[in-house]
């Protein structure tokens, strides 16, 4: 684990509220998060944390009767303004989900191509170039290169949640917002993943949402513990595990709830 | 064995009889159907009944080559009409359609579905005949289409419905604009239902004769343009079926024959569709 750098801010949240319906599930939130670095999301069931990155690429609203009030400003622009279109915010902030959601009835070449085609791009040179690049980043490419015309649901759990990795770098966003991605997967397959989530920081602001204590210690630079809507406690990594400044942070990485 | 695993091993057996003598009563009127069919029907099918006119009456020969393309484009304008408003429609209903509007068209949907075909065609003839002074292969396609367009619309929209979530929010994470990710994500990931619905739903109102009979109407001679009346299948099988003349009969048969072989070949493409489900290309 490295020490925390001086980096740029990539995402400044400022006073985030979220509901849903009368429910309120995140409780005036601020926090910074830094560029090209991992910064992970722990927190118990139901702590808001899933709501939390959703409300990083607008996709809290796509739910009946979710409200956000607060500003969150990517590079500076509040992406909550009124002019802001939330199709654009998306393309810029990735996401990958849970359970792997590829397309069902595509291949895999179609499943990483969608985001690209229904943008307009026809350019089939360009999409082979982008297919192959992002399969590749999401350390897919070795094992389906041959069957790029399979269908994207016939691959293994693991395998389809790394071709939904490839299909969110293929739009080339600057940010990824991962919510538990290796929750649905084994070990051997969530090894994987985390490998990638490391390689990813490179060029990508990765946010992973997990309720695994030593996943967030093993891949993230920076922790924040979320605990019933609040923002608890957020410092590196390192500092969060070993030395928690509250209570309720120390209570829960020793096991002693959640 | 004692006596109650003997009353279970009983009843089992009672019942498993059941189930099987119900699908023999089921099946044999079908299979009765089609044999009967092919029978009649058989002795009919030459190159000439397929492809040329009917001839005069009490001469032997002719043919149904006028019904068979007639039907082609009755059912042709039907679709052309049908399927884009009956899919769009299921598209809103499942997309957008959960508010008040949106039930009541469900609802009426499904109300519509229930309605007679000899209102349907009654409703065309109101509509295009007499706006337009005549029967017509048109007036026979909005008749048809109006019969299609609820079942289209109900089964794009549970088409639809069954599409998880999770695609959707899959691919508006992706930057896709809402109305892209209905039309083009959810609707392919549905596709093979729809297409199911579609063409189970043509093989229906192809063999429809009521509707027509007062709309595309008649015609000894070849389709003249679709504001004119046009032979179609079943009304020719109608025609024929009633006549006093006995080679007229057994061209109804021929008739009925290629339009059961018709059906059953939607039919069989519907199985073939189904059965691709979730392992084809985009």
């Amino acid at each position: 684990m490295q020490e925390a750098k001086e980096t740029s801010v990539k995402i400044s949240v400022e006073g985030l509220n979220a509901w849903f319906n009368t429910n309120q599930v995140l409780k005036d939130i601020s926090m910074d998060i830094a560029e090209k670095r991992i910064t992970a999301i722990i927190g118990p069931s139901g702590c808001g944390k899933s709501t939390f990155v959703r409300c990083l690429n607008r996709m809290h609203e796509v739910v009946p009767k979710a409200r956000v009030t607060g500003r969150v400003l990517l590079d500076g622009e509040d992406i909550y303004s009124a002019d802001v279109d939330p199709v654009d915010i998306r393309r810029r902030v990735g996401m990958v989900f849970q359970k792997p959601n590829p397309f069902p009835t595509m291949s895999v070449y179609d499943n990483v191509a969608a985001g690209l085609r229904l943008m307009g791009v026809r350019d089939r040179a360009r999409l082979d170039r982008v297919v192959k690049k992002s399969l590749e980043m999401s350390a897919l490419w070795d094992e389906v290169k041959g069957e790029l015309n399979k269908s994207g649901a016939s691959l293994s759990g693991g395998q389809q949640q790394r071709l939904c990795i490839a299909r969110a770098l293929a739009v080339e966003p600057e940010v990824i917002l991962m919510d538990e991605p290796c929750s649905a997967l084994d070990p051997i397959a969530t090894a994987k993943i985390e490998d990638l989530i490391a390689e990813l920081k490179k060029d990508y602001t990765v946010i992973i949402v997990t309720h695994n204590m030593q996943q967030a210690a093993r891949v993230s630079d920076y922790t924040a513990f979320f605990f019933l809507g609040e923002l608890i406690e957020y410092e590196a990594t390192r500092e969060l595990f070993e030395s928690p400044a509250d209570k309720r942070t120390e209570d829960y990485i020793t096991g002693r709830f959640g | 064995m004692n006596s109650v695993q003997l009353k279970r091993k009983i009843l089992n057996k009672v019942l498993d009889f059941l189930a099987a003598f119900s699908v023999v009563i089921a099946l044999a009127p079908l299979i009765s159907i089609l044999y009967t069919v092919v029978m009649e029907g058989l002795p009919a099918i030459n190159l000439a009944f397929l492809t040329q006119l009917p001839g005069p009456v009490g001469e032997e020969g002719g043919g149904f080559g006028n019904a068979i393309q007639g039907s082609f484009i009755v059912v042709g304008i039907a679709s052309l009409i049908g399927l884009p408003i009956g899919i769009l429609s299921g598209v809103y209903l499942a997309e957008y359609g959960n508010n008040r509007f949106g039930r009541m068209v469900s609802f009426t949907a499904d109300v519509l579905t229930g309605v007679p075909s000899i209102i349907t065609g009654i409703f065309a003839y109101i509509l295009i005949v007499m706006r337009f002074g005549g029967f017509s292969a048109l007036a026979g396609g909005v008749a048809l289409a109006t019969m299609m367009i609820p079942v289209i619309v109900r089964t794009t929209e549970e088409s639809m419905r069954l599409v998880p979530d999770e695609i959707r929010e899959a691919s508006l994470a992706l930057g896709i604009p809402p109305w892209k990710t209905s039309l083009r994500i959810v609707l392919s990931t549905a596709q093979f239902g729809i297409i199911t619905g579609a063409l189970l739903t043509i093989a229906r109102v192809s063999g429809e004769t009521a509707p027509l009979l007062f709309t595309a109407f008649s015609n000894r001679f070849y389709f003249d343009g679709v504001m004119n009346p046009v032979a179609t299948l079943p009304v020719m099988i109608y025609t024929y079926a009633l006549s006093p003349f006995e080679d007229w009969h057994t061209q109804a048969w021929g008739g009925a024959l290629v339009l059961v072989s018709a059906i059953l070949v939607l039919s069989i493409g519907v199985r073939f569709a189904a059965g691709r489900k979730y392992s084809g290309g985009m």
